[in-house]
């Protein structure tokens, strides 16, 4: 029975597991933040799932969760705009340095 | 019925998980990763947490998986394929073991915790003071509004953050435009960007309005006026305003503002975050207009990217 009552907080064990495996085998730091994220919906699965109760869910962790989906969020966007910034620096050194040209002349 | 379902559900959040990591093609992998959200969301549905359905769909399976779809697209612009270099076989194995290690012990710890909802009596006792319905909206605004008030902060600063990548030349100029480039359905999308985004505002009110009684909320609100804005600027019906303009920033900080004047009022009262008695819904309603307009602008930003000097495309 007690299996039954932690079938999602156990699926989100699960997701923790696999996120942590690929952050660890994938070399792509895009893939990376996936990996994260999928981590993240593990963490917030086993903190709803244990909020389970007979009636309904407790309310306290469901507004944690969306706290954390929210911050997620934000991570990503966050984390996906330094990739974006370091692979422009890496892949035109040439702009970079008309880039600073430009800036000499302003 | 109800056992099978859920068994059913778990195994497809599983294996979809999986195909997201491990498939080579990275496009594929995100859209595995989009399905995951959505199953995700039925998973909170199935455990009557429609609030978290609604964000987790809204933002865990839209909003990440547009920006995600959205880097890979700028990043194979830049060149860069996506490639994740194959790691030798050992160190597979090694990290195969070590996370199967780990997620064993992290299942022994769940499984000692009995599920229960402890909270739920004690907040549904106090509910009737707040003179809203929704519990969720409870803990969030006013139980645990410190949180919530940090955690708008703390999107704020994210867009700061992203913004602050954005090279000399490029500041304060606007974020590259997402508009699809000319192509046989650019209409399409222009003409369903212009629908969508009136809708996504009525929509966003009423969530807002009805969230305090029903599923719903400042968060779910924000998502959806976010995601109007995305399908908008896609469609090229609108463009992304300059990082300095007035009327964005009035937008971006209009909710964490009133959120800590309220907040900071009720100091006067006894306490931060007291809301005077009687007037609770009042000013949970009025901090939640404010965060959803602030959440849906500060979202559909930071998924645009800091901003690019003018004339060269994103």
């Amino acid at each position: 029975m007690t299996m039954l009552l932690h079938i999602y907080p156990l699926t989100g064990v699960a997701l923790v597991g696999l996120g942590l495996y690929g952050f660890l085998i994938l070399r792509h730091p895009l893939r990376q933040i996936l990996a994260v994220n999928v981590v993240g919906a593990g963490i917030f699965l086993i903190l709803g799932g244990l909020g389970r109760g007979a009636a309904s869910t407790d309310p306290f962790p469901q507004a944690l969760v969306i706290t954390g989906i929210v911050v997620a969020v934000a991570l990503t966007a966050f984390g996906a705009a330094l990739i974006l910034r370091v692979v422009e620096d890496e892949r035109a050194p040439n702009d970079a340095a008309a880039v600073k040209t430009t800036e000499d002349l302003t | 019925m109800t056992l099978a379902f859920d068994l059913i559900l778990c195994l497809m959040i599983i294996g979809t998980a999986a195909a997201a990591l491990l498939l080579q093609n990275a496009l594929a992998a995100v859209v595995f990763f989009i399905v995951l959200g959505n199953l995700l969301g039925l998973a909170w549905l199935a455990m009557d947490a429609v609030n978290v359905a609604m964000a987790e769909i809204a933002i865990g399976a839209g909003v990440t998986g547009v920006l995600l779809i959205l880097t890979r697209q700028r990043l194979n612009a830049l060149g860069d394929d996506l490639v994740s270099a194959e790691l030798p076989g050992w160190l597979r194995a090694g990290a195969l073991l070590a996370c199967a290690g780990f997620t064993a012990m992290v299942g022994s710890a769940v499984m000692s915790v009995p599920p229960a909802d402890d909270l739920g009596g004690s907040i549904a006792a106090l509910m009737p003071g707040l003179g809203i319905e929704n519990p969720v909206t409870g803990v969030l605004l006013a139980f645990r509004a410190y949180d919530t008030l940090l955690e708008a902060f703390v999107l704020l600063g994210a867009l700061i953050a992203v913004w602050s990548l954005a090279p000399r030349v490029a500041w304060p100029h606007a974020p590259a435009a997402l508009a699809l480039a000319e192509y046989e359905g650019h209409d399409v999308a222009a003409a369903f960007g212009r629908l969508l985004l009136p809708l996504a505002l009525i929509l966003a009110v009423y969530l807002v309005w009805a969230g305090s009684d029903l599923p719903g909320g400042a968060f779910q609100a924000g998502t959806v006026l976010a995601g109007g804005l995305i399908i908008a600027a896609i469609g090229g019906v609108i463009s992304w305003p300059r990082a300095d303009d007035f009327y964005l920033r009035v937008a971006l900080v209009l909710g964490p503002a009133v959120f800590l004047i309220i907040g900071a009022a009720g100091i006067a009262l006894g306490r931060f975050l007291f809301y005077p008695p009687g007037f609770e819904k009042a000013f949970i309603v009025a901090i939640e207009y404010g965060l959803a307009l602030s959440i849906g602008a500060t979202l559909a930003l930071q998924l645009a990217g800091p901003p690019v000097a003018p004339g060269r495309k994103g």
